[in-house]
C-alpha cells in the first residue's frame, strides 16, 4: 500500500517529486503493491465476512461501490485533472442497465416489471427495454453504454478545450437533465421510485443471505481489479502524459501529443468504472433511483475523493469509504444532529489535510524517512541504485 | 517488463479469487434457507419500535412533526402500563430525504435492532424503498400519510387516506359544487402524476374536463408560466398536488395574477395546518384542501389530542392529518398486538381485521383485506387564522379500496 507515497499529490504537496518512470520502478515497487494488493484482498475476503454481521457487510458492499466510482474519479480528476461532479450519470447508466435487466428477469419471459404496469398504461414492453432481457447484452451495456456517453460528451468537450469550471459545470448539468428524463418518463422508468422490488441476480435468490454474502464478493474482487487497472494505467507512459496533461495542457500539446486524447481515455474509463459500480450497487442494495445519480450524488462522489486524497491510488477509496461509513456510524449515533457532523468532519479534513486522508500516510513516512537520511536526494538514491543493480 | 506480467498475473488471481467465491457461496437453491424473518426482541422489560423518518433533507420540516406525534402516543401507552407489560422503546432513525437511505435504516431497525414494527416514511419514493426490505424480513411497517393507492403489501399497514378517502370525494365535492372543467399542477413525482391519472379517469366518466396539466420539479419555485396557462384556460377549479416549498411559490404567483378562491378554487391534497403556516394565510385564505382529519375537527378525543400535543411540543405548534394518522397508528398497533396475546408478526397481521380505535379523527377500523383503514374523507376550507375549517364530510367511515375496484370508471388504472 505504500506505493502511494511516491505519486505526485498536487494539492498537498507545492513541488511534486519528478515522476519515476516505469522502467526505472524497482523491483521493491512492485512487491510491495504486491502485497499491498495481497493485504486489501485479505482484508476484504476474509478479516470482514468473519467481522462483520450480514447487515453491516452489505453496508460494506454498498460502500465499496462506492468506492468504484471513486478509483475512476481518482484517474480522471486526480491524475487528469477534470473535475467529473457528473458521474452520478453514468454510476445511473449502468445501474438502470443491470436493474431493468434484473427486473425483467424478475417479472419472467414476456412479461412486463410490475411498476410498468402500475403506472405505465402500457400495452407492451417499450422497445428500448427489450434489448436489456437478455443478459448478453444487458451486462456488457452496463460498462459500455457509460463508456459510448462518456466517449460522445468527451469528443466533443476536450476537442473544443473545455476544461477548469465550464466542464465541471457541464458535468452538473448532464447529471441534472438525466434525472430529469428518468422522472418524467414515470411510465417506463419508475420516475422518482427509481427501480426497486429486485429480488433475483441471475437466478441467484436475492433475499437469500448467502447470495448477499456472494454479492460482496464480487463487488470486493470487482474493486480490486479496478484498483489493478488504475495502477497499471499510472504506472504506464499514458499515465506520465496524463499527469503532463493536468499540469500544463500547452506544452504536452507543442511536443506533439493531442491532449484531448489523453484526457478522453481517462475520462472513457473512469465512465466505465462508475458504470461497473452502477451495475454492482443494484444487486447489493436492491434499488437504482434518480435521487442516486443526481448533482448532489455526484458531488458526494467527489467530496470522499477529496477526502481521501485525489492523486493517489488508494486515496480515492480511502476517502470514498471513509465518508460513506461516517455517513452511517453518525447518522445511527446522532439521528438529529449528525448532518453538521459531518459538515464538520469535511470542513477539518479539507482544512487541515487538504492532500486528503492518503497523504497521512505520507506525511508519517516522510518523517521516517527525514529522521533516517535527511534530504530528499538522500530518500532517492538507494532506490535508483537498486534499480539499475 | 517483469513487472507488468507480475501485475497481469496479479489481476487474473484477484479474477479467479471472485469467481472461486462466487461459486463457492452462491446459493441457487431457494427453499428453506431464504432469510425467515428476524424475530424482535422481547427479552427484556420493554420491546423496541423504529422511527423512521427524514430527520435532514427537504422532508425534514415536514416528518419530523409525524416523528413527534409517535412520540407521544408512545409516550402515553408507556404511562398507561405499556404494551403486553413491556414498555416501548422508541429507536430512531434518520431517513435523510433520501430514498436508498431509507432502505438502510429500515434493514438497521430490523435486523441489528431487532423491532417489534416500525413507524414512518413519508414520500411513495421512500416507502418503494423499503418496501421490499419489510417483506423480505417479514416485518411490519405502519404508514401514515395519505398516498397514491395501488399497493397492498402484507407487511404494510397504510393508516393515512388512499385515492377513494381523499381524492376521489374532493373531486365529489366539486361535482357537486358544479365544477365541469379542472387544472391539475402537482410536483414532477409518483404521487401527483398517478393522482392525476385517477383524476382524469373520474373527469372522464363523469363528464368534466381535464384543461390542462402541468408539472413542476420538486422544490422549484417558478410558476409564472403555470398560473398564466390556468388562469387562461379559465377552468372552473384547480386541483393541487404540489408538495412542499413549491406552494409558497404558486400560490403567491396565483394572487398576483389576480386569482382568487371565489374566481377559481385549488384543491389541495398537501397541504395540511403545518403547511399553511409556512406558505402564509394570506395566500391561501378561503382555498380548500381535502383530508381526513383537521386541528378544528370536532369531538373530546380530538380536543384531548390536540391539548396532550401543544403541551408537550409548544402551544404554535398545529396538528394536522398526517401527525393524527401517525398517532393513530401507534395505538392500532397496541391494538392488535393485544388482541394476538403476542409481539409475532404473523400474529398482529391476522388480529388486525376489525381492530377498532376511537381516533382524534372519529372511529377508524382497520380493514385487514387491504391493511388500510375505513377513514371518513373532510374537504376544509383554509380560514384567516391558518386553521382549515370542514365544509363537507363523507358522513360515515369510507372502506378503504386502493385499487379503486369498486368504480366502474377505474377500470384501465391498475
Amino acid at each position: 500500500m505504500t506505493t502511494v507515497v511516491r505519486d505526485p499529490v498536487t494539492a498537498a504537496d507545492p513541488a511534486p517529486e519528478p515522476p519515476t518512470s516505469p522502467a526505472a520502478s524497482p523491483t521493491r515497487h512492485r512487491i510491495r503493491a504486491a502485497a499491498g494488493f495481497a493485504f486489501g484482498a485479505a482484508l476484504l475476503f476474509a478479516v470482514a465476512p468473519l467481522v462483520l454481521s450480514d447487515f453491516r457487510l452489505s453496508l460494506l458492499a454498498k460502500y465499496l461501490c462506492v468506492a468504484m466510482v471513486a478509483v475512476g474519479i481518482g484517474l480522471a480528476w486526480g491524475r487528469g485533472g477534470m473535475l467529473t461532479l457528473g458521474q452520478g450519470v453514468f454510476f445511473g447508466l449502468g445501474g438502470y442497465a443491470m436493474a431493468m435487466h434484473l427486473k425483467l428477469a424478475d417479472a419472467g419471459p414476456g412479461a412486463m416489471p410490475d411498476f410498468m404496469l402500475l403506472y405505465g398504461q402500457l400495452d407492451e414492453l417499450p422497445l428500448w427495454w427489450r434489448p436489456f432481457a437478455s443478459p448478453w447484452f444487458a451486462l456488457p451495456a452496463t460498462v459500455l453504454l457509460p463508456m459510448a456517453v462518456a466517449f460522445v460528451l468527451g469528443s466533443l468537450v476536450f476537442r473544443r478545450r473545455v476544461r477548469g469550471a465550464y466542464f465541471a459545470i457541464l458535468s452538473q448539468a448532464l447529471a441534472a437533465a438525466m434525472v430529469i428524463l428518468l422522472i418524467g418518463q414515470q411510465g417506463t422508468t419508475g420516475g422518482t421510485n427509481g427501480l426497486t422490488d429486485i429480488q433475483g441476480f441471475f437466478g441467484y435468490d436475492l433475499d437469500d443471505p448467502v447470495n448477499q454474502r456472494m454479492v460482496y464478493f464480487v463487488i470486493a474482487g470487482t474493486l480490486l481489479a479496478l484498483l489493478a487497472v488504475a495502477r497499471h494505467l499510472t504506472q504506464s507512459r499514458y499515465g506520465e502524459l496524463l499527469v503532463a496533461v493536468r499540469d500544463s495542457e500547452e506544452r504536452v500539446r507543442f511536443l506533439g501529443y493531442d491532449p484531448a486524447t489523453v484526457k478522453l481515455v481517462a475520462y472513457v474509463v473512469a465512465a466505465g468504472m462508475a458504470g461497473l459500480a452502477g451495475a454492482l450497487f443494484v444487486p447489493a442494495v436492491g434499488i437504482i433511483s434518480p435521487a442516486l445519480i443526481g448533482i448532489v450524488p455526484s458531488i458526494e462522489f467527489v467530496i470522499g475523493v477529496a477526502i481521501g486524497g485525489r492523486a493517489t491510488l488508494l486515496g480515492p477509496v480511502l476517502g470514498a469509504v471513509a465518508v460513506a461509513w461516517a455517513r452511517t456510524a453518525l447518522s445511527e449515533r446522532f439521528p438529529g444532529t449528525w448532518t453538521y457532523l459531518q459538515g464538520l468532519l469535511f470542513v477539518v479534513v479539507v482544512a487541515f489535510l487538504p492532500g486528503g486522508l492518503a497523504s497521512l500516510i505520507g506525511l508519517v513516512r516522510r518523517r521516517d524517512d527525514d529522521a533516517a537520511r535527511p534530504g530528499r536526494f538522500g530518500r532517492l538514491r538507494p532506490r535508483r541504485r537498486e534499480g539499475t543493480a | 517488463m517483469t513487472s507488468i506480467r507480475g501485475r497481469r498475473i496479479l489481476a487474473g488471481a484477484l479474477t479467479l479469487v471472485a469467481v472461486a467465491a462466487m461459486a463457492a457461496c452462491g446459493s441457487k437453491t431457494t427453499d428453506g434457507n431464504t432469510a425467515a424473518g428476524v424475530s424482535a426482541d422481547i427479552s427484556g422489560d420493554t420491546v423496541k419500535v423504529g422511527l423512521l423518518n427524514s430527520l435532514s433533507g427537504t422532508m425534514a420540516i415536514s416528518e419530523v412533526t409525524v416523528r413527534d406525534s409517535i412520540m407521544l402516543a408512545i409516550e402515553e401507552i408507556n404511562a398507561a402500563g405499556g404494551v403486553l407489560g413491556k414498555k416501548i422503546e422508541p429507536v430512531g432513525e434518520d431517513g435523510a430525504s433520501d430514498w436508498p437511505t431509507f432502505a438502510e435504516k429500515a434493514e438497521k431497525l430490523i435486523r441489528e435492532d431487532r423491532v417489534a414494527a416500525v413507524f414512518g416514511c413519508w414520500t411513495s419514493a421512500s416507502r418503494k424503498a423499503v418496501k421490499p426490505v419489510f417483506e423480505k424480513n417479514k416485518a411490519l411497517l405502519f404508514y401514515p400519510v395519505q398516498y397514491e393507492g395501488l399497493e397492498q403489501s402484507p407487511y404494510i399497514f397504510y393508516t393515512g387516506a388512499t385515492t377513494n378517502q381523499q381524492i376521489v370525494p374532493g373531486l365529489d365535492y366539486l361535482k357537486a359544487q358544479g365544477a365541469t372543467s379542472l387544472y391539475l399542477v402537482g410536483s414532477d413525482y409518483v404521487f401527483p402524476r398517478t393522482a392525476n391519472k385517477i383524476i382524469k379517469a373520474y373527469a372522464e366518466a363523469n363528464g368534466m374536463k381535464v384543461l390542462g396539466e402541468d408539472y413542476a420539479p420538486l422544490g422549484s419555485t417558478e410558476f409564472g408560466t403555470i398560473t398564466n396557462k390556468v388562469k387562461s384556460s379559465g377552468a372552473d377549479a384547480v386541483f393541487n398536488t404540489l408538495n412542499g416549498d413549491s406552494n409558497v411559490a404558486f400560490f403567491k404567483e396565483y394572487k398576483s395574477a389576480g386569482l382568487t378562491a371565489a374566481s377559481m378554487p385549488v384543491v389541495s391534497v398537501s397541504i395540511a395546518e403545518e403547511e399553511v403556516k409556512s406558505i402564509g394565510t394570506q395566500y391561501l385564505e378561503g382555498q380548500l384542501t381535502a383530508w381526513n382529519y383537521y386541528q378544528t375537527t370536532p369531538g373530546a378525543t380530538n380536543e384531548k389530542f390536540v391539548a396532550a400535543y401543544k403541551a408537550k411540543f409548544g402551544a404554535d405548534k398545529p396538528t394536522s392529518d398526517p401527525m393524527e394518522a401517525a398517532y393513530v397508528s401507534v395505538h392500532l398497533w397496541k391494538a392488535m398486538v393485544e388482541k394476538a396475546g403476542a409481539f409475532d408478526v404473523e400474529k398482529v397481521r391476522g388480529a388486525a381485521d376489525g381492530i377498532t380505535f376511537e381516533a382524534p379523527e372519529g372511529l377508524v377500523t382497520v380493514d385487514g383485506a387491504t391493511q388500510h383503514i375505513a377513514k371518513t374523507a373532510r374537504v376544509g376550507k383554509v380560514g384567516a387564522d391558518g386553521l382549515i375549517t370542514e365544509v363537507w364530510n363523507s358522513g360515515q367511515p369510507i372502506t378503504p379500496d386502493p385499487f379503486l375496484k369498486s368504480y366502474p370508471w377505474a377500470g384501465g388504472l391498475s
